[in-house]
């Protein structure tokens, strides 16, 4: 808010010297403001999306990073062969070192155009064929017509494995084969993908490096003890092993805006606003809150993400409120949400069926027992206005089947009748609370009823 | 391929045995008849011709010299010949010796001692030509019938190439001149019911054919140029058989009856023609009952069915050593297609006079011989014709028509087998000879077949050659001492010997070389754990092998290897062994039938194959069946093949493999125990000779930890690489220095300890706190398994404790579904939502004490 403020107290002022370019000084400086928004935008919500080798920052990885690099530096300028995984939990930033050393290395005399790079993903290479083909087509091998490979499998994979066979130490380009998803590779048919380029790791063949991207840790259990004999066992493990007061760091880190920034003053701005966030308690509280969650960066980067994405012209710069609103945003419960949408009945029908788990001890219920409780309430406590025919207060409970809130033990078949469907609810009881907390115009007494399944004796 | 030709091919003797050994029971002749139901044709190979004989591969038939024919006493058809062997047989590192390119249809006199020179008659193909050239002729240019004529430089005799001796030399063009002069000595003999319609008629159309031109040489000489040229280089070129005269026999025919179209013979237009040249024999023709209909039977295109049963008339005394003498006789209708092979120059005058004397003395008959002497003049008129062609070579210089002219030829020929293949046999068979036909007939059919599929289907592109880009900058060579040790202690280094695997080694080698002197096949299972050096210590025998084989102090062998890993499916594997044989690619299901064949077939030629099969245990079908041919081959009496199977369990034969597949495997077993540590210090010091880049007590170290582990090379020498490297970054820029052991305690570290603890002490806060509200939940239901839900009430109550805000279920999912990607938990699928059930993927005390630390 100041901060806006104040430039638009320096825009009255500027406004105030010359009456007669008032006009066209607005139009100058919401053009300047409306260009500034548009590069600040554009800028961290690139850095927010993963574009990192653009952002070039890591963080707590640096010894990881100094062996990654010395492996493949080896590679590419003594024809080492290696295979290497590095493991670490989702968003520990896995890809972004390797692409970081992959840059890093690009930039290398030595290297400048003495290494092939076939980069495989276990979702999308789903198998040794595919794979088989795609390494292939990104190594341009003869057999490569255009873009596509043709030949049987078995086929391709003689060349490929004859092609590597001729090659040597000294002669040969080294290949890096990048394998994300690495655990999916381990799926396919008796592991021979995994085998063959190990097996070339590890023996005076084309120099290969094998790198092998994954989050599991049990990785090594579920290779086969031939491939897991021949894999070299160098495991690079990224835990986010950072404290909170580098999570501070790496929040201003990740927000400021670079030097290069085309204006320099407004940057400085931003930058000093960052300053000030990051000393700011709010904001410390939603971040400690956050960095509790997860400390991997991605989450951080999805919660300033919605907050980046407040800034307007109008709100040029980011407050705490934002990261608060963001934070919340973040952190909302998606089942509650839905339950803030539904009509009195449905929710009625929502807590019988609490009740229900409450009795029975979270046992499966089928619709005609919670249509039991659900008369039973009404002819107790209600007045006529929420008695409804049974045919609707099926149609609503089948809406809640629709909504995902409850959801049905086995398959529904033609033949069992759908009052008598076994089903389990999705919710838990404090969240049924928490959402009729803030559901709008609850009648009192289905909140009593709620708090109590006993309330109306 | 094969198979095919082979079932309609008849081998039946001619002529009459030459003599017999009553002791060996043995009858030798001078001739062998081999006649094609299919194309009802007819060749006479003898003694001294060249010929191609069946081989491992169909497109790569042996070329060989017939030495001497002979009839056992189980009256099986045996041949003794001289081999030659093609550029393609000799093994790829000794191609270089020759310095010189070498064209495919060069080949190689044969004097390895290691082949077997007796073959099954059956396995002859046909007759070619080959010619002796000196080393620095050039090879003529080969226009018409590539694949009919060989040249032969030098000789080989299995480990450098020599110049072709004189005598041999000589020897080799003596068997080429031979074969036109004798013909009269082997004609007056020939019974004439060998003859069948065929011939007789092909010859004397041609003969027809070819009188005109006897008369108008001018006409002729404007179509010779293709002769001419093909006659040019005389003293080198001698261009193979029938080929040529087809061509030239065509010409002549057209030049005859100008109105027929090309092809367009039919069977009573050629009884015409024979009317018109030989009046004697045609009304005998017309008038003979059985012969006639078979005549005209084969000019129309169905060929009645050779007699050839009881040729054995013939007997010519031959013995095997002088095969290269000029005893060799031809037959009538071989010698047609060997005028032109002759060396003109230095034949006409030997020619001429002793046609022309046959002619005289063979003409008054008029008895079905008189067909016969029908034959025998064309021939006499063509080879007459040849010599006059020759002559007028040498006066005229018409270089440069020379290749159009041929290629034209060659294009006649080639549009004829597409586009009317019957007529183009049938004109085959009318103007060339009973060999031509032969090949016409069989071969061009194969040639077109083999290359069809081939060509239609989409594959790789034919030649396209495995290879990765070579590098631009070359590699560095290590710098320091602690680079030199990590390159050796690459698993990839080859060392010089295999220490600690010596009696493995030794029982290995004298199994394959006891095998291999015997000349027998056998099977040896090898298992073991990995990494304890099987692959290597086999591969170190057989480079042991290999080199006692170029030494002479073995029998030759094949090496060929295959892995169950490296195949796509089981069955690939009997591709990989027969293109690793001979080059074939062929499907699984044919490659199996051809090498079953092979195994079975005692084979001329054939080395004795070792072949490893790495990875055995992949190689398991539901039937077992690849299993059950690779150990039934090596029991077949003459498959030569010792296999030496490697897998990992030892008693995978009992486990996996049916009794019959067990069996066949047998008892020769081996298994390679885990290394001890001293083993592992020993490997390892070996190769760091020479290197002071260990502590020995750190070598000793790593060596007890894997030993303890695994006993896996593999890792024993990771782990060293690995200490190099530690202790390159812990010692910046001072003196260089030892691997300690601190270094390869970190390595060991590195390797072997276990994530899980490590990655719960750096997990968030909330997710600790739902690790603990999971033992809570467990130490609570007594049963390691918790729905979320109730981790979750667990999970609020220890926040309220700690006095942190409860999260939401969303943010609990979340927390669920991280750990469960770690694999520190095993979750259900997520649909489940609240009910998804969880568990531990490590113990409760491992999580206990990775919490408690904090």
């Amino acid at each position: 808010m100041k901060p806006s403020a104040m430039s638009k107290r320096k825009l009255k002022e500027s406004s105030a010297e010359s009456a007669e370019s008032i006009s066209q000084l607005l139009v100058k400086t919401t053009m300047h403001l409306a260009r500034n928004y548009f590069w600040v935008q554009k800028i961290l919500r690139e850095r927010f999306c993963h574009h990192f080798c653009a952002a070039g920052k890591l963080f707590g990885m640096e010894q990881q990073y100094r062996h990654l690099l010395e492996l493949l530096r080896r590679t590419t300028v003594h024809g080492e062969s290696n295979s290497a995984l590095v493991i670490g939990p989702r968003g520990s930033g896995k890809t972004a070192l390797l692409n970081h050393v992959l840059k890093d290395l690009r930039e290398m005399t030595q290297v400048r155009e003495n290494l092939l790079e076939v980069h495989l993903n276990g979702l999308l290479q789903t198998n040794d064929k595919v794979a088989l083909k795609e390494i292939t087509r990104q190594l341009q091998l003869e057999n490569v017509v255009g873009d596509k490979v043709f030949g049987s499998f078995a086929e391709n994979l003689a060349f490929l494995l004859e092609a590597l066979r001729k090659g040597n130490r000294t002669s040969s380009c080294p290949i890096l084969f990048v394998l994300d998803e690495f655990d999916l590779f381990v799926h396919h048919k008796n592991q021979s993908l995994l085998y063959n380029l190990f097996d070339i790791s590890q023996s005076a063949q084309t120099p290969v490096t094998v790198i092998g991207l994954t989050c599991r840790q049990d990785i090594l259990e579920l290779l086969e003890k031939r491939v897991k004999s021949r894999f070299s066992h160098r495991q690079i493990y990224l835990m986010n092993s950072f404290d909170f007061k580098q999570y501070i760091k790496i929040f201003k880190n990740q927000l400021s805006l670079p030097a290069e920034f085309p204006d320099e003053p407004f940057a400085q701005k931003w930058n000093n606003n960052v300053q000030h966030l990051s000393e700011d308690k709010a904001v410390q509280d939603v971040l400690q809150k956050l960095f509790h969650h997860s400390k991997d960066l991605r989450s951080l980067h999805l919660l300033l993400m919605l907050a980046v994405s407040a800034v307007t012209v109008h709100h040029p710069l980011l407050t705490a409120a934002d990261l608060q609103e963001a934070s919340r945003q973040h952190s909302t419960d998606s089942k509650a949400n839905i339950v803030h949408g539904l009509s009195v009945l449905e929710i009625c029908l929502i807590i019988a069926m609490k009740h229900l788990n409450e009795v029975y001890d979270g046992e499966p219920f089928n619709f005609q027992m919670v249509y039991n409780e659900f008369q039973k309430f009404i002819q107790r406590k209600a007045h006529s206005m929420y008695n409804f025919e049974k045919p609707v207060v099926m149609k609503a409970f089948e809406h809640l089947l629709q909504l995902e809130l409850v959801q049905p033990l086995e398959r529904p078949s033609a033949r069992a009748q759908r009052e008598f469907l076994l089903l389990k609810l999705l919710l838990d009881s404090s969240q049924i609370m928490e959402a009729l907390q803030l559901y709008p115009n609850c009648p009192t007494d289905v909140k009593q009823w709620a708090a109590s399944s006993l309330s109306w004796l | 391929m094969n198979t095919r030709q082979q079932s309609k091919l008849i081998y039946s003797w001619y002529g009459k045995p030459l003599g017999s050994d009553r002791k060996l029971r043995t009858s030798h002749y001078k001739g062998i008849l081999i006649t094609s139901e299919s194309s009802k044709t007819e060749t006479c190979i003898q003694l001294g011709d060249f010929i191609l004989v069946e081989g491992v591969n169909a497109d790569q038939p042996y070329v060989a010299q017939l030495v001497d024919l002979y009839e056992d006493g189980a009256q099986h058809k045996h041949a003794v010949v001289q081999w030659f062997c093609r550029l393609e047989e000799i093994p790829q590192n000794q191609r270089k010796m020759l310095k010189r390119d070498i064209s495919a249809q060069e080949v190689f006199f044969d004097q390895v001692l290691g082949y077997d020179t007796d073959i099954a008659a059956e396995t002859i193909i046909k007759s070619i030509m080959v010619i002796p050239l000196h080393l620095g002729e050039e090879l003529p240019v080969i226009t018409l019938n590539k694949e009919q004529t060989f040249y032969v430089k030098q000789s080989w005799d299995g480990k450098c190439f020599k110049v072709l001796s004189p005598d041999t030399f000589s020897k080799l063009k003596e068997a080429n001149k031979t074969r036109g002069v004798i013909t009269n000595s082997s004609k007056a003999s020939i019974p004439s019911d060998i003859f069948t319609p065929v011939k007789k008629k092909t010859e004397s159309v041609v003969r027809s054919a070819t009188k005109p031109k006897k008369i108008d040489m001018e006409i002729e000489s404007k179509h010779s140029s293709s002769k001419s040229s093909l006659s040019k280089e005389r003293h080198s070129q001698r261009m193979a058989n029938n080929d040529i005269k087809t061509p030239t026999a065509r010409k002549k025919l057209e030049l005859n009856s100008p109105t027929r179209s090309k092809g367009r013979l039919l069977g009573y237009e050629v009884l015409g023609l024979l009317d018109d040249d030989c009046d004697a024999t045609a009304p005998l023709e017309q008038s003979a009952t059985k012969r006639k209909v078979k005549f005209t039977n084969d000019i129309l295109g169905s060929p009645p069915k050779i007699p050839c049963s009881d040729d054995k008339s013939k007997s010519t005394t031959q013995s095997a050593e002088h095969h290269q003498s000029d005893i060799m006789r031809l037959s009538p209708y071989t010698k047609v297609n060997d005028f032109s092979d002759e060396d003109k120059n230095l034949q006409e005058k030997d020619d001429v006079p002793s046609l022309g004397g046959y002619q005289s003395s063979q003409s008054p008959v008029v008895t079905p011989r008189s067909r016969r002497r029908c034959v025998q003049k064309t021939s006499a008129l063509i080879a007459e014709q040849i010599s006059m062609l020759d002559q007028e070579d040498f006066l005229s210089d018409s270089d440069s028509s020379y290749s159009l002219s041929s290629e034209e030829k060659e294009d006649d020929d080639d549009d004829d087998v597409p586009c009317t293949p019957e007529k183009k046999t049938k004109s085959n068979r009318i103007l060339s000879t009973p060999k031509s036909s032969r090949k016409s007939a069989v071969h061009t059919p194969a040639k077109t077949l083999r290359k069809t599929p081939l060509k239609g289907t989409p594959r790789t592109p034919r030649n396209a050659t495995p290879e990765i880009p070579r590098r631009i900058q070359a590699t560095q060579e290590p710098a320091s001492v602690l680079e030199e040790a990590r390159l050796r202690l690459h698993v990839s280094a080859i060392p010089e010997s295999l220490p600690c695997r010596e009696e493995e080694f030794q029982d290995i080698y004298n199994f394959v070389e006891s095998k291999l002197i015997d000349g027998t096949g056998g099977c040896m299972y090898i298992s073991g754990v990995p990494g304890t050096g099987k692959t290597a210590t086999v591969h170190e025998v057989i480079r042991c092998l290999q080199q006692a084989a170029e030494n002479d102090e073995l029998p030759p062998f094949q090496f060929v290897e295959i892995n169950g890993m490296k195949l796509t499916d089981p069955h690939q594997a009997y591709v990989q062994i027969l293109e690793f044989l001979t080059g074939q690619k062929v499907t699984a299901t044919h490659a199996a039938v051809l090498l079953a064949k092979l195994f079975s077939t005692p084979g001329p030629k054939r080395k004795t194959t070792v072949l490893i099969v790495d990875e055995l245990d992949l190689l398991w079908t539901q039937k077992q069946n690849v299993m059950y041919n690779l150990f039934d081959w090596p029991t077949q009496r003459h498959s030569k093949l010792i296999i030496l199977a490697i897998a990992n369990t030892m008693d995978l034969p009992e486990r996996i493999m049916m009794n019959r597949v067990a069996s066949r495997l047998g008892l020769t077993r081996m298994s390679f125990q885990p290394y001890t540590y001293k083993q592992l210090q020993q490997i390892v010091s070996s190769r760091l000779k020479g290197v002071k880049a260990f502590e020995e007590d750190a070598v000793q170290l790593v060596s007890r930890k894997v030993a303890a582990l695994s006993g896996d090379a593999r890792r024993c020498l990771d782990i060293c690489r690995r200490a190099t490297e530690i202790c390159e970054f812990a010692r910046q820029k001072r003196a260089p220095e030892m691997v300690r052991m601190a270094h390869v305690t970190e390595a060991i570290d590195e390797m072997f300890s276990s994530p899980y603890v490590n990655a719960i002490r750096n997990a968030s806060l909330h997710e600790q706190i739902f690790l603990k509200a999971i033992l809570a939940e467990f130490r609570r239901a007594g049963v390691e398994e918790a729905t979320v839900q109730q981790i979750y009430h667990h999970h609020v109550a220890l926040c309220r404790m700690e006095g942190l805000q409860s999260p939401t279920v969303s943010e609990t999912m979340a927390i669920c579904s991280r750990l469960g990607a770690c694999r520190l938990l095993l979750v259900e699928a997520s649909s489940k939502y609240l009910h998804m059930r969880v568990r531990l993927n490590l113990s409760q005390d491992d999580v206990m004490y990775a919490l408690r630390e904090e």
